[in-house]
């Protein structure tokens, strides 16, 4: 994808029915940034993470991606994206492998190279001894673990994270912090809502707080976001 | 770049037969509901040979259907309730791959479902089911109202409401399915001429040809919210 990497916001609402849940979010996450979305239950992270990787549709405004408009030209920059979700988007009677070889399938990769990256992830996210367990008898964390390895599997230029920490031990977010650390490094743009604020990573550049679905700060994540972010839900 | 849309079908269809063969939630269900519908029918109607050869391709059809709702379903469902359907969704794939992969995988559970009644209604019955052109029909039939039931469950489960509202969509498109195919079956197990029972057949490939065209124009629109 020659156009790649920017994500441009611009106006955007979204409605569920007469229920706003964004209202006109206007803002633009460079290349290679690690973004950090924060703000109270409800304030429209998951909506906003949902319409980025153009799995919902826009009341209004517009979403570029690497100047990619979504969700019209979505197909363009699908392969491109990675998202770990709330719900781990696996299949419980598959095991992790095969969880893993059916979406490289997806994601056309070539199958050599398949095997080589299914089993570098599993390795990397510590589900190598449980390869070949059902999905079903694994843990929340494991699970998680196993979403994350899903997402990164075609090495995706923009990742986009919902409460990646859920479930997680303190292994599996040192894992987790890893992984981020080397995909940011790698230049993949992160966007990473989240309420732990303690576990912020330290590749983090930017940070969009929401508030009731309004945009009430986008900018440097070296302020006190805790603050910021209690300042934002008292006065919404 | 998409992935091509024959291994995009091939990934999606055998992740659904693995699954399948791993939990056998599906065909069991299928089976058991369409068996207990034959034997229903086999007490109630109570009927003599004549009556019976009547009334057997309706009582094949109707089980078939009944028992593929539960199967489209459910297929569907597990692919929402997991969250799957969006990583499928947020994938490099055509949405037509999407539907046919689901479809070919619903069609495979009822064309089992079907394959185990045939044999079962020809003892039970006493007419003989094991016709080439009846499998033919059978065939022909389930790959339709598979197509029309994918689109429909892919729908479905998207609702609060989705138990009730597949049946109430899909039984009424299955009409024309279940009209054609009881004539063209009941045709060929009374032996009647080739050129009364043909045109059903003929109709019933047509109505499946329309249908599958219509679903693989409709399922993008389906998935989007």
């Amino acid at each position: 994808m020659s156009r790649r990497g920017l994500i441009e916001v611009k106006q955007l609402h979204k409605h569920f029915a007469w229920v706003p849940a964004l209202r006109g979010l206007d803002f633009v996450v460079q290349r290679g940034e690690c973004a950090l979305l924060l703000g109270a239950n409800g304030s429209g992270k998951s909506t906003l993470l949902r319409l980025l990787c153009g799995l919902s549709r826009a009341s209004s405004g517009s979403i570029r991606i690497g100047g990619w408009l979504l969700p019209e030209e979505a197909p363009a920059v699908r392969a491109q994206i990675g998202l770990l979700a709330h719900r781990p988007l696996l299949y419980a009677n598959l095991t992790a492998r095969e969880n893993l070889d059916f979406f490289a399938a997806l994601y056309n990769i070539a199958p050599a190279e398949r095997t080589r990256r299914r089993d570098d992830l599993l390795q990397q996210v510590g589900l190598a001894a449980r390869a070949d367990g059902l999905v079903r008898d694994f843990s929340r964390g494991m699970q998680q673990r196993l979403s994350l390895a899903r997402a990164l599997l075609h090495q995706p230029d923009l990742l986009l994270l919902d409460e990646p920490y859920t479930g997680l031990d303190e292994a599996g977010c040192a894992i987790l912090d890893g992984l981020l650390a080397a995909a940011s490094a790698g230049g993949c743009t992160i966007i990473m809502s989240t309420h732990q604020l303690e576990r912020m990573p330290s590749m983090v550049d930017r940070a969009l707080i929401l508030s009731d679905g309004s945009l009430v700060y986008a900018g440097q994540a070296n302020k006190d976001l805790a603050a910021l972010v209690r300042q934002a839900t008292n006065s919404a | 770049m998409k992935t091509p849309f024959v291994a995009a079908v091939r990934a999606i269809v055998s992740k659904d037969l693995r699954a399948e063969w791993r939990s056998r939630e599906l065909v069991s269900a299928m089976a058991l509901f369409s068996l207990l519908t034959v034997l229903v029918f086999s007490f109630a109607l109570e009927l003599d040979k004549s009556a019976r050869e009547a009334v057997i391709s309706g009582v094949l059809w109707v089980s078939l259907i009944f028992a593929s709702l539960l199967g489209f379903n459910r297929s569907l469902s597990l692919e929402h309730d997991q969250g799957s359907l969006d990583a499928l969704l947020l994938a490099p794939v055509s949405r037509s791959a999407l539907f046919v992969g689901k479809l070919l995988g619903n069609f495979t559970f009822t064309m089992l479902v079907a394959l185990m009644l045939l044999p079962l209604m020809t003892a039970l019955y006493g007419v003989n089911l094991l016709d080439g052109w009846a499998l033919l029909t059978t065939v022909v039939g389930v790959f339709g109202f598979s197509a029309i039931g994918t689109l429909l469950a892919t729908l479905a489960v998207q609702t609060r409401s989705r138990e009730a509202l597949l049946p109430i969509a899909l039984l009424p498109v299955c009409l024309p399915f279940l009209l054609t195919a009881v004539r063209a079956t009941k045709g060929i197990l009374g032996g009647a001429p080739q050129s009364e029972w043909q045109v059903w057949l003929q109709l019933l490939a047509t109505i499946t040809s329309i249908y599958m065209v219509l679903c693989l124009l409709l399922y993008r629109f389906v998935l989007e919210e």
